[in-house]
């Protein structure tokens, strides 16, 4: 339920939103080449942030093996890639998210006969038997991993329209991709499909009482969120030309809940704002220029930074203004 | 089956493990009729409930919705069918307004699952079945107001209206005087009498008072079964029923019978 | 397969199971009674292992034993740490959602992993078990089996007995029942239920580091495998049903069959079968095969 009193109008709401989005644009021009290749990677990691966010934040379903829609959309796109020519935009990111969406039509449909504790279990379970798909078996090159030789394409007859190659057009691209992806899920909150998983996430019983069928509405948002999940995956495996199996680990699914966390769980911005405060931490905690060689053990300070953000700041960054709010000014209680 | 009655249980039994919670009870709902189930506690009322909702299957027996078999429809559908129900602990949806509780609950009936484009709060249908619930419930005053600043009866009414929203032909209500006081239950009895034309409601209650003044027939559970079932000038002269009661009073006392 | 490699197999499939059960019965127990879901369970494993490696030398210079004062050394420690760990860490994870525990105890794998990184490094290494279990055994008139490996199973039947003797016949195990399906229940017989909390939750730590020390001479030591330990104690627990000990046992054995002739059977599928059980089983009975409570 968009629980927050709607006192702000669209003005102010969408004002730091395109402020942000003004920045972006306009960041490859101030920016050098490794703080834009970062930013690409920060971009991509916030488009699957969001589309977890879907299936957390607003259905309420704790998944820890959404990692697994990202590699398979990754893979695919490898995998699919012709060696010697551009594949087309057109049918291949279709295609990777086609594929990511009915890996989680499969295990979404298994994986939501269970609940609570149970399905954060069922889905990591699920998770790392996609990672050993991966690593075990040789079609995808197992251990090593696998190349994607010659980026995507989008061409119209003879004339290319976008070409991945190049740094500045896939730059834009992945925000054009962010910023799709982002409005697509605020539409989606407003509209009835959104306000059902939200009231599901507050009260399945209710729903089901007042006579919603609530396993379709989970099971549509499990597999929305693993195509978007694939949509960061594809973008993910154009990048850097790269996948190996470590991109469905669980510690993947456990970075991208702990963006959540970070940013905050609930709010799509809270999403966005989780990865870019993750990329920072990590590379913080990765350079040796602060932490000399400590650095290499950049996963002892990432740790305690997760254990304290959850326990001192359980609603992340977007939520720390209502949350010392709350703490300065005690609430009276009503009825 | 008569036009007026709408809900019926035939035989119904659930078993749980070894034990029997709910053992052969049978009953029908008319329209139009305020029909309270009493019992002592654990006598199965709510395990009733629950089966008559379609939260939990019977073990055995049938139940019936306007002719047709609904025993293995689970709840969503027999809710969409025109069951309703309110429970004996607040589900309400605390951090939402009261119009946004109702809104919710109207829009069960209009579903419209692929439609996203079209923000939830412009569906015309399921702002008008709120509108209507919340009038019905008697909270037309508090539509913006965020409902867990509410009071207890006003849950309890929201909770109610609620179930309203779906525009129910039965009402399954589970205890809803839990916890009011006298001003907050004249208001529920009051709101009850005023949905009786058009419903059929089960009223699960242990407010004699209350149950004696608005039930139309009074259907008496002891340890799963039933013991008595009629009017209620009827179950008040009941020996059977004086004795389950007496029984539990003299107990309370600290004194044998 | 001849009769003498499916013996073998079977006896392969019964030490990893029981193995897996000591694991998994902590991170049931711990479930169940504390609801409290656990990531770092695996991490006892392998820090347990660790010790092993670790303690094993110094135990032989300081007292002459190695491997099995090593193991008692470890045992007293890790009942030790778990205590400490429950009152300092586990205990404010009670009333949390689930997806913070589970994000507070994934932070504790990351801090664990990375303290056994600085102190002890990322090197595999070997254990030795102690002289006289080395050797094999002779099975019938053709076929032998590492001594060691039976000895496991040995100790991991002795101690799942152990559990089923203090569950079913003590006051503690009583509570540990009682608690299982009714936390406040337990709390109105009078039971202390913070030091019952400590309890469990000490002896799941004990039986992890435990597992991993006996294991050890066997699996050897290396980083990932207390990550790996623990999805499968996952998959355990989830076909087991959360909270129940025999359901852990069942499903321990179910899952070291079906791993070790899969791996036998059909090589190219090695981890994933375990999996596609759990995926079975949720088809036809969603949760789990006992329910605790």
């Amino acid at each position: 339920m968009p629980a927050d009193a709607v006192t702000t109008s669209l003005a102010a709401r969408a004002t730091p939103l395109l402020a942000a989005v003004a920045l972006l644009a306009i960041f490859p021009f101030v920016g050098g080449k490794f703080y834009i290749d970062l930013m690409v990677t920060t971009m991509i990691l916030a488009i699957f942030a969001l589309s977890l966010e879907l299936l957390v934040g607003r259905t309420g379903l704790v998944s820890f093996g959404h990692a697994a829609f990202f590699g398979i959309a990754a893979y695919a796109t490898a995998l699919l890639s012709p060696q010697a020519s551009a594949p087309s935009l057109a049918w291949l990111l279709p295609a990777a998210v086609v594929i990511s969406a009915l890996a989680a039509l499969g295990i979404g449909a298994l994986s939501l006969r269970t609940r609570g504790i149970y399905f954060i279990m069922v889905t990591l379970a699920f998770a790392q038997m996609a990672y050993f798909v991966f690593h075990d078996m040789a079609f995808a090159g197992g251990s090593d991993g696998r190349y994607l030789y010659v980026k995507p394409v989008l061409a119209l007859g003879p004339y290319t329209l976008l070409d991945l190659d190049r740094p500045l057009t896939f730059y834009y691209s992945t925000l054009a991709a962010m910023v799709a992806v982002y409005a697509l899920l605020a539409m989606l909150g407003r509209s009835r499909f959104g306000h059902a998983l939200a009231g599901i996430k507050a009260n399945e019983q209710r729903m089901r009482a007042a006579g919603f069928s609530t396993y379709p509405y989970k099971l549509a948002a499990f597999v929305l969120a693993g195509a978007l999940a694939g949509v960061a995956g594809f973008l993910y495996a154009v990048k850097d030309g790269f996948v190996n199996p470590e991109i469905l680990a669980w510690h993947q699914s456990g970075t991208v809940l702990l963006m959540l966390i970070l940013g905050g769980i609930g709010s799509l911005r809270g999403a966005v704002l989780g990865a870019f405060l993750f990329v920072v931490l990590k590379e913080l905690f990765q350079s040796e220029a602060v932490f000399g060689s400590f650095a290499k053990h950049w996963q002892l300070p990432l740790g305690l930074t997760i254990i304290a953000c959850v326990a001192l700041m359980p609603n992340g960054v977007t939520g720390l203004p209502a949350q010392l709010r709350r703490s300065r000014v005690p609430v009276p209680h009503a009825g | 089956m008569p036009d007026d009655v709408l809900l019926t249980a035939a035989d119904v039994t659930r078993r749980f493990g070894g034990l029997t919670a709910v053992d052969r009870v049978s009953l029908s709902l008319m329209r139009g009729e305020v029909h309270s189930v009493i019992g002592t506690n654990g006598a199965g009322k709510s395990t009733l409930v629950n089966i008559l909702a379609g939260e939990i299957p019977a073990s055995s027996g049938e139940v019936h919705l306007q002719g047709r078999d609904v025993t293995r429809w689970p709840q969503p559908r027999r809710a969409r069918a025109g069951i309703g129900r309110s429970y004996q602990r607040t589900t309400i949806f605390p951090r939402s307004t009261v119009f946004e509780n109702c809104r919710l609950a109207a829009q069960a009936h209009h579903q419209h699952a692929f439609d996203w484009w079209n923000p939830a709060v412009k569906c015309a249908e399921s702002t008008r079945l709120a509108e209507q619930a919340i009038e019905h419930a008697g909270l037309s005053g508090q539509a913006g107001r965020v409902a867990g600043t509410l009071s207890h009866g006003q849950k309890r009414q929201l909770e109610i209206a609620m179930c309203l929203a779906t525009a129910p032909q039965v009402l399954l209500l589970d205890e809803p005087l839990a916890g009011m006081g006298a001003e907050e239950t004249e208001r529920m009895l009051a709101l009850l009498a005023a949905l009786r034309p058009g419903h059929a409601i089960l009223l699960v209650e242990h407010d004699m008072d209350a149950v004696f003044r608005i039930a139309d027939r009074i259907t008496v559970m002891v340890n799963g079964a039933v013991i008595a079932s009629g009017a209620p000038a009827a179950i008040r002269s009941n020996e059977d029923v004086q004795t389950a009661y007496l029984g539990e009073t003299h107990d309370e006392a600290g004194v044998n019978t | 397969m001849d009769f003498a490699v499916f013996l073998v197999q079977c006896l392969n499939a019964l030490q990893y199971g029981l193995l897996l059960f000591l694991v998994a019965s902590g991170l049931t127990l711990i479930f169940g009674i504390l609801g409290v879901i656990n990531l770092a369970h695996g991490s006892f494993y392998m820090i347990g292992a660790y010790l092993a490696y670790a303690l094993a030398p110094w135990a032989a210079e300081q007292f002459g034993g190695g491997f099995f004062t090593a193991i008692a050394i470890g045992i007293v420690l890790s009942v030790v740490f778990g205590y400490l760990l429950e009152w300092g860490f586990v205990s404010y994870l009670y009333q949390r959602e689930h997806l913070q525990q589970v994000l507070m105890t994934y932070g504790l794998i990351l801090v664990f992993e990375e303290l056994r990184s600085i102190l002890v490094g990322d090197d595999v290494h070997g254990v030795a078990p102690p002289a006289w279990l080395a050797g094999s055994v002779q099975l019938g008139s053709v076929m032998t089996y590492p001594t060691y490996r039976l000895f496991m199973s040995g100790v991991c039947v002795l101690v799942a007995l152990g559990l089923y003797l203090v569950i079913s016949r003590t006051r503690i195990g009583m509570a540990i029942r009682a608690g299982a399906s009714n936390r406040e229940m337990v709390q109105s017989l009078g039971v202390d239920i913070r030091l019952l909390y400590r309890i469990v939750f000490a002896a799941g730590v004990a039986l992890a580091v435990f597992a991993g020390m006996i294991a050890a001479p066997v699996s050897s030591v290396y980083p990932g495998m207390g990550n790996q330990v623990l999805i499968i104690s996952f998959v355990v627990v989830v076909i087991g049903g959360i909270g129940s000990v025999r359901g852990a046992l069942l499903a321990s054995l179910l899952v070291g069959l079906v791993d070790t002739f899969g791996k036998v059977l059909i090589p190219q599928t090695a981890g994933i079968l375990v999996y596609v059980l759990m995926a079975a089983i949720l088809l036809w009975r969603p949760e789990g095969l006992f329910r605790a409570g």
